[in-house]
């Protein structure tokens, strides 16, 4: 039996990281190949409540693991209480979805369960479990590889772009346990500066505006057509090491990986980093002054042009069109 | 109080290289490519560099794995300012578990206080070593690190570390890039920390430190020297470009894209 195991992830407010519901559709695609039965954990101060709404998608039994050293989502604190728990239900697969937390505390787990893991994964290949692989991105997405992971469990992070978000089917069981507590915590977090924003979150938006360097720090432009088209804002790099825009904004291989409707790049060139983060649109936009810039290649319409005319002039027809 | 940091420099191709994968689709297309330091791995010598000159000296020392070719990498650490180089000769796959078990053994072996490692290297993008050894150490994580100042604020010109030890280097403040901000962490030591974009901008390396970055030695082990097992347990089974865009088209102006996106990509 290969049974599966997604870790659960909490927002700030104890309310469901939507992320995880990606994570879900990997860990159920790979069920459904390997016979085995999806779990999910929920771990936190009072995992019960959060424990109940995952139970409503499609998981087989949530776990909800709850104690005082795991309201912190820290991954000295995680990884043990999960490796246990995989080891416990016979897990052969453990999955996250690729978040900064995912990110974060998935190798700490499978490197307790001496496990191989892949990540950010971008579909499951293979029909059993016998032939199981996973594609994922190399070279910032300019390769896509194909990987066969030979430990007795295995590991891994799902990208949020390329999973449906898993939808709501029966209810499964919750079944609360009591994680020990390490001897000592090795970490703990002090503070959180938020990236506080009205404007929805870019990784969930239908229309992302991002501005590159050729807003030369003025994203004026950039956040009124977003205001109007009821978009998140995202930025390149080079605006973020500029300290024009936080660095949560930041789309890109190391940055934020964005699938949106309709994605609108103003004065950005299309660093290859850059469109690893973004070319999962649906509609690309591309508005920069120079025609030879590579944003255009991945660019489903492109105008040449400065963008403190063109955007004005787009949120101006955005509105009129209202 | 001197302190001693571990780090890492891997070789990897040049960020701005373009990559081709080769007719068979079992590897990439090696001709004409460049090789550097994984600039994560950079950002981590230089943070190191910046530690030991504010608390008043002691040790870098470099690690990398791979074939004699890495001796460039090492070298390129030297010449920034570390202080002792290991080499450790391998040809062929390596996954993340060698290479933490390597880290974990050298480390065992050296004591330092700290290691900082690049977040991920740009060629795999796996995103797993720093974590990896911190829980086969049983030390602290501190994944991610930023900090608050731009690469373009004082802080940064002056070249202060982002990292914050405590005096008797008990504890080590981390801020994380995180989802929806920067997250401040205090670390138990001994503690990994991986580096983000923007921990701070690398040093280019003075000619005289080119110069006595030849001289000094570089140490050798194997995996199998250091008691790990080399063998590769992901496989790679096979390489591919992604699925290419639909070619695209130029507009005149802001009129006509309107009325594409909205007739022909019913996006607005």
């Amino acid at each position: 039996m290969s049974n599966v195991l997604i870790v659960v992830e909490a927002q700030p407010d104890g309310s469901l990281r939507k992320a995880t519901l990606n994570a879900l559709t990997a860990g159920a695609q790979i069920a459904a190949k390997t016979g085995g039965e999806l779990h999910a954990v929920v771990l936190a101060k009072d995992a019960g409540p959060l424990a109940n709404v995952v139970k409503e998608y499609g998981v087989k039994v949530v776990h909800a693991g709850s104690g005082a050293h795991l309201a912190q989502f820290t991954a000295d604190a995680v990884a043990p209480a999960v490796a246990e728990l995989a080891v416990a239900i016979k897990a052969s697969y453990v999955g996250v979805a690729a978040t900064q937390a995912g990110r974060d505390v998935m190798p700490r787990i499978a490197a307790r369960l001496k496990a191989a893991m892949a990540s950010e994964i971008l579909s499951v290949v293979g029909s059993s479990a016998a032939d199981l692989q996973f594609t994922r991105p190399m070279w910032a997405g300019a390769v896509i590889a194909t990987v066969k992971l030979s430990t007795p469990i295995v590991c891994f992070s799902a990208r949020t772009t390329e999973f449906p978000q898993a939808q709501k089917a029966g209810s499964g069981e919750v079944r609360a346990f009591t994680p020990a507590a390490p001897a000592k915590a090795l970490q703990k977090v002090v503070s959180f500066k938020e990236v506080k924003s009205a404007r929805p979150a870019l990784t969930e938006a239908r229309v992302v505006v991002s501005g590159g360097r050729g807003t030369k720090g003025d994203f004026k432009p950039i956040e009124g057509l977003a205001d109007e088209l009821g978009a998140a804002v995202g930025a390149s790099r080079a605006v973020c090491d500029a300290g024009w825009q936080p660095n949560d904004l930041q789309v890109g291989q190391t940055g934020k990986v964005v699938a949106p409707q309709l994605y609108i790049a103003a004065g950005i060139s299309g660093a290859i980093q850059h469109i690893a983060g973004m070319k999962g649109s649906k509609t690309i936009v591309a508005i920069n002054k120079d025609g030879e810039a590579p944003i255009f290649q991945v660019a489903d319409y492109g105008l040449v042009g400065d963008l403190f005319k063109a955007l004005p002039e787009l949120q101006a027809a955005v509105k009129a069109a209202k | 109080m001197p302190i001693k940091i571990l780090v890492t420099a891997k070789r990897v191709e040049d960020y701005e290289s373009k990559i081709k994968v080769n007719a068979q689709g079992t590897g990439i297309v090696q001709e004409g490519l460049k090789y550097k330091i994984n600039p994560f791995d950079e950002i981590g010598v230089e943070e190191a560099l910046r530690l030991v000159a504010k608390h008043g000296g002691g040790e870098v020392v470099v690690v990398s794995i791979g074939t004699k070719d890495v001796h460039e990498q090492l070298r390129h650490a030297l010449a920034m300012g570390a202080t002792k180089a290991i080499w450790v000769n391998h040809t062929g796959p390596l996954d993340q578990m060698t290479v933490a078990g390597c880290l974990q053994k050298l480390i065992e072996k050296e004591k330092p206080h700290l290691a900082i490692l690049g977040k991920q290297s740009i060629d795999d993008d796996q995103n797993q070593v720093g974590q990896y050894l911190a829980e086969w150490l049983g030390w602290s994580q501190a994944t991610f690190a930023s900090k608050e100042e731009s690469l373009e604020s004082e802080a940064e010109k002056t070249k202060q570390p982002a990292l914050k030890l405590a005096a008797d280097l008990s504890t080590i403040t981390v801020v994380r890039e995180v989802d929806g901000g920067l997250e401040t962490v205090e670390c138990t030591m001994p503690c990994v920390v991986t580096t983000d974009l923007r921990l701070n901008q690398p040093r280019y390396a003075s000619l005289p430190g080119i110069m006595k970055a030849k001289s000094k030695p570089i140490e050798e082990h194997t995996p199998a020297s250091l008691g790990v097992d080399g063998a590769s347990k992901i496989a790679v089974t096979k390489m591919e470009l992604p699925p290419a865009r639909k070619a695209g088209i130029k507009v005149p102006d802001v009129a006509a894209l309107v009325d594409k996106l909205k007739t022909e990509a019913k996006a607005l």
